[in-house]
């Protein structure tokens, strides 16, 4: 369980000389977990996933995917991995079944092989009925999960995923997240992916590391990230206009309290158990507690904790690469 | 550590599954398939039929002068009879063959190759932006292989083209040369082979780099017209000014189209023939390795 699949030291990509997007990132990742890089977009997730998959060479520092050097051994790599990009490469004008036979081709698969292969992946993925159709029919999310196919047509060991669900509406996602998890548990391999979808990296990673302006600011799983933030937030009102902030500061494990327009907003450990001794002192001295919300920090907060920046930035961004997308697709004449 | 990939692929595998990728996009289009079929017809009515110079020198073109006295009928008919020798001995000594048409019909040949390949090096552009290259490049697909694909579809529509205008030109009234043999056309697809893998390494090596449509484009369509026009596609290059003499004493398409001309119109000249096919040969040696050694660079960046 403990072994190293991939290994990165100190990966370093300079774009023309000056423009740094990623800079000395380091980290592991074990057999058998996804592991994911949550950052901003333009904070250098692809470029990682780029380089990782020996299609941009890295400017300084070392990887390895399965013992293999990024750099020295790239056949090797490309042999035992498989990719699922961010854009929808499959053809649209050829068929579903006829991309995945094309992946097959790419790596040598025999066609025999490839035919049976195609078969148990295309109905892994739900895509049987809809394999003789061209991919210019299919919808986003049907797409999403020919790609998928196409990755894994190889067995990889290791698989990577660049923002696997973007653009995909929430129902589409979450059937993603789906079929990722069936992939992890049926083939037992490694998942390296990024997204900037902070329930995505929640929902599906084993580890997260966040990336900013190059450069990994923490790693660790989803629980250790958010308990690092220091605990839950209990929101609560109470009748009476008295103020009982020094009250509920005196309540153990309470460790902030902060009153907002008539309720109180207070940061504590152990939320679940804390809440009811917050309500008993309260009425203890005769304050009747009328709304309590218990809260667990997301990695939402975790995200803007670490990189200072909100989600509306990177929401724009991504509307600005779908845009980009409907002009191509508009260019191709449809 | 189990075996990497239990089917090793080789040097060279991925070139056919890359290459017919293309030309599904092609074949399997009917509206495309047809237009690349419509358009050396339509340039060959037009421009083959349009400039008949042939009739530019026929007899009844050039007015008699008025002479006192008026020639006798017997007089006439000599004269007639040395204006149409001399329009086929002009034809010949400017176009080698009595029969414009069949001069031009070749050269639209050359003009199909340098169009079609000049799509080889777009269609990089567009797997780039669609992300379908770093898919492939993330493959154990060799980079080479990843170029010469595109080459080489390219090169086979080409060749397709050529045999559809060929075909078509014999309907219009091409006039095969006295050595003309059914093994000559071996020799024509031959070159149109060699010069279209030159073409299209130069379009490609042009368009490597570039991730928008708009640049390669305006570079493509700067050369591809002098490319032609200072050529022997469409007038002997022995009536231009000494420079245009020059520029198409180098340019690869003179060759081609003479070589063309050599195999099918004109009485061969078999040295002439393996000079047009060693020029057309280095020439697409030395681009097609460029090419290659640009794509072992730049693909990965």
């Amino acid at each position: 369980m403990s072994e190293e699949i991939l290994k990165v030291d100190g990966l370093t990509k300079v774009f023309n000389g000056t423009l740094t997007a990623v800079d000395h990132v380091s980290f592991s990742v074990m057999r058998g977990e996804i592991f994911g890089f949550l950052g901003p977009n333009g904070a250098g997730k692809t470029t990682t996933i780029n380089m990782l998959i020996t299609v941009f060479k890295p400017t300084e520092g070392k990887a390895s995917v399965l013992g293999f050097d990024i750099a020295k051994q790239d056949c090797n790599v490309r042999n035992v991995i498989g990719v699922v990009p961010q854009e929808y490469t499959a053809d649209e004008d050829l068929t579903g079944l006829e991309n995945v036979f094309l992946c097959a081709d790419l790596y040598g698969i025999p066609r025999n092989v490839a035919k049976e292969r195609a078969a148990e992946l295309l109905k892994l993925v739900e895509l049987t009925d809809f394999k003789d159709k061209k991919v210019q029919t299919y919808s986003g999310g049907m797409r999403r999960r020919l790609e998928l196919a196409c990755g894994l047509i190889n067995r990889p060991k290791v698989l990577f995923l660049d923002e696997p669900t973007l653009g995909l509406d929430v129902q589409t996602r979450a059937a993603t997240w789906d079929y990722i998890r069936k992939l992890k548990k049926e083939f037992g391999m490694t998942l390296f992916m990024t997204t900037h979808y902070l329930e995505e990296a929640d929902a599906l990673c084993d580890r997260v590391a966040i990336i900013d302006h190059g450069k990994i600011v923490v790693v660790g799983s989803p629980e250790e990230l958010k308990h690092s933030l220091g605990g839950d937030i209990i929101t609560l009102g109470i009748k009476e206009d008295a103020d009982v902030s020094e009250l509920i500061r005196k309540v153990e494990n309470v460790k902030d309290v902060k009153k907002e327009d008539g309720s109180y907003r207070i940061k504590v450990e152990n939320g679940e158990l804390t809440a009811p001794l917050i309500i008993e002192a309260l009425r203890r001295k005769g304050h009747a507690v009328t709304r309590l919300s218990l809260t667990e920090p997301t990695l939402n907060e975790v995200y803007l904790e670490y990189t200072g920046r909100s989600m509306r930035d990177t929401e724009e961004s991504r509307e600005a690469f779908m845009a980009q997308r409907m002009t191509m697709r508009r260019a191709r004449g449809r | 550590m189990s075996k990497l990939n239990e089917y090793c692929p080789s040097r060279l595998h991925g070139l056919w599954a890359l290459t017919n990728r293309e030309l599904k996009k092609w074949y399997k289009a009917p509206v495309i398939f047809l237009l690349s079929i419509i358009q050396p017809i339509l340039w060959m009515g037009l421009l083959g039929k349009s400039m008949n110079i042939g009739a530019v020198f026929t007899g009844s073109s050039i007015p008699l002068p008025q002479l006192n006295p008026p020639l006798t009928p017997q007089q006439l008919q000599q004269l007639g009879g040395y204006f149409a020798g001399l329009q086929s001995s002009i034809m010949l000594n400017a176009f080698n063959t009595t029969d414009y048409f069949s001069f031009m019909a070749v050269g639209m040949i050359a003009f199909t190759a340098l169009f079609t390949t000049m799509f080889s090096g777009m269609s990089v552009v567009w797997d780039r932006r669609l992300g379908f290259l770093n898919k492939a490049l993330s493959t154990p697909v060799s980079r080479a292989v990843i170029i010469f694909s595109k080459v080489l579809s390219a090169t086979l529509r080409s060749m397709f083209q050529a045999g559809i205008i060929i075909l078509i030109a014999v309907a219009f009234g091409l006039q095969f040369g006295a050595s003309f043999t059914p093994l000559s056309i071996l020799g024509v697809f031959a070159i149109i082979f060699l010069i279209c893998v030159g073409l299209s390494s130069l379009f490609i090596a042009i368009t490597i780099r570039s991730t928008r449509m708009e640049t390669p484009m305006a570079v493509v369509n700067l050369i591809n017209l002098p490319l032609m026009f200072a050529s022997n596609a469409f007038f002997p290059t022995k009536f231009m000014p000494d420079w245009l003499q020059t520029v198409a004493k180098f340019n690869p398409i003179s060759y081609t189209i003479d070589a063309v001309r050599q195999l099918l119109i004109f009485n061969t000249d078999y040295i002439q023939l393996a000079l047009d096919f060693t020029y057309v040969g280095i020439f697409a040696v030395i681009v097609a390795t460029i090419g290659i050694v640009l794509s072992w660079r730049f693909l990965t960046k």
